[in-house]
């Protein structure tokens, strides 16, 4: 395969790319994760909270990525640092809301029995909320996986590095020479098998905690791909 | 402050073609939602009513929706070289499937006792779909138009990166050149644009939510 074959041989070249990109998402999923598993629990128990917070978050969202990125050039300069603040951003909206969706639909009955049975607030959260609650949490973790290594791909034109890099010389470069377009192909092959791959890995995981059940689906990927409706 | 300033007088002179990338924004955006409308809603309409059909292509585009826009914008770059076209259809590209996903959504959802309904009155085909069942599935159908209005406009940003222009042609400029002004002269235009866009179209979605 010709497409494939810059991919091996210059695998040198590309392999420190593809480790930035990797290191690029998993540092923001990790701080995203951090701030909305919290965040997501406390907009459960503070419902008067949810209607702003999720707003402000969704604005964020809706800002197109190298605006957000081009925005954070002027405060902090370029390099790795806006494009993990932005890439944290973009994941904040997604994790709080299924976070949140999926504590608010647990039944309270559920619950009322478990503290009829002597359940102190503790135990009730980690053996029946957390559980109930995982399948909805996992399912926004894999949105959001997906739309960091998509994203993290345009952090390059911030000079944050990462797969996109290889995209960026391409295009500088005269398109015409065939090195060019393999590198191109060498790109966009290695993103699109990692979104792929990810999605494969996060939708097993989500097969195994439960899939949501029907009243939840509106908190599932698809649904919320498709109504977007927070 | 002082920043804000100087990308307000490189946006006001002339020579910087701010008003001429606002305007190639938004036909480049334009015109790539109106083909993915044209393609998908007939699509999701079509397939609607044939089940076997429906999850195939269903599930087909919920894989295109894994593979990040700013790939789709660079696979077409070989074989449609770097510009305006190439950028309009790989936009169109993207906006295909949330139009297409949410008008068989939107169809399904009508409850089948009104189309037998409509049916037992003596409605043709096209009189029942146009008098009852796209009426029904209006608001699941404007949702899927805002997510694709505000995928599109943001996704157009990315455009000039394969030289389609637009006002990411500042940011990209103002990246190059170091020059935080040029930067913001094409920054805070787009995410007022796709703000304004989302309120406006989440605004109509809720009042045909009330009507329906």
């Amino acid at each position: 395969m010709i497409l494939t074959k810059y991919l091996f041989e210059h695998w040198e070249s590309i392999q420190p790319r593809l480790l930035e990109h990797i290191t690029l998402s998993a540092i923001s999923l990790s701080i995203a994760l951090v701030i909305s598993l919290p965040l997501g629990l406390l907009l459960n128990r503070l419902p008067r909270l949810a209607g702003p917070v999720t707003i402000f978050l969704n604005m964020i969202y809706t800002i197109p990525s190298l605006a957000l990125f081009a925005l954070l050039v002027p405060l902090m300069g370029i390099g790795t640092q806006p494009a993990i603040i932005a890439l944290t951003g973009y994941s904040l909206f997604i994790l709080v809301r299924n976070t949140m969706v999926g504590f608010n639909s647990v039944d309270p009955a559920v619950i009322e029995a478990a503290r009829g049975m002597g359940m102190s607030n503790a135990q009730v959260l980690w053996r029946i909320e957390v559980p109930l609650a995982l399948p909805v949490i996992v399912a926004g973790m894999r949105i959001a996986t997906l739309s960091t290594i998509g994203l993290a791909t345009i952090a390059a034109w911030i000079g944050a590095g990462g797969l996109g890099q290889l995209l960026k010389d391409a295009v500088n470069a005269n398109m015409d020479l065939a090195i060019n377009q393999s590198k191109l192909y060498a790109g966009l092959i290695c993103i699109g098998a990692m979104a792929v791959a990810s999605d494969l890995v996060l939708r097993l995981i989500e097969r195994q905690v439960g899939a949501p059940s029907a009243s939840r689906r509106l908190a599932t990927p698809r649904a919320a791909a498709q109504a977007k409706e927070a | 402050m002082n920043t804000l300033v100087e990308a307000l007088q490189y946006a006001l002179n002339p020579n910087n073609n701010f008003l001429g990338e606002l305007a190639t924004h938004l036909e480049l955006s334009g015109l790539a939602l109106l083909a993915a409308a044209i393609i998908g809603v007939p699509l999701g309409i079509f397939v609607s009513r044939y089940d076997t059909l429906e999850r195939l292509v269903i599930n087909a585009t919920g894989f295109l929706r894994v593979v990040p826009s700013i790939v789709v914008l660079f696979l077409l770059l070989p074989s449609q070289g770097i510009g305006f076209k190439p950028a309009a259809i790989a936009l169109t590209v993207l906006a295909i499937p949330p139009l297409l996903i949410n008008t068989d959504a939107g169809m399904k959802g009508v409850d089948p006792a009104i189309i037998e309904a409509g049916k037992g009155m003596g409605m043709s085909y096209w009189r029942l779909l146009r008098v009852v069942q796209l009426p029904l599935a209006m608001p699941v159908m404007i949702a899927g138009l805002r997510i694709a209005t505000v995928e599109v406009i943001a996704s157009a940003t990315l455009a000039t990166l394969i030289g389609g222009g637009g006002l990411g042609y500042f940011i990209a400029a103002g990246l190059t050149l170091l020059r935080n002004d040029i930067l913001l002269v094409g920054a805070l235009p787009v995410a007022i644009l796709t703000f304004t866009t989302e309120l406006l179209l989440t605004g109509l979605q809720r009042r045909l939510n009330v009507r329906g």
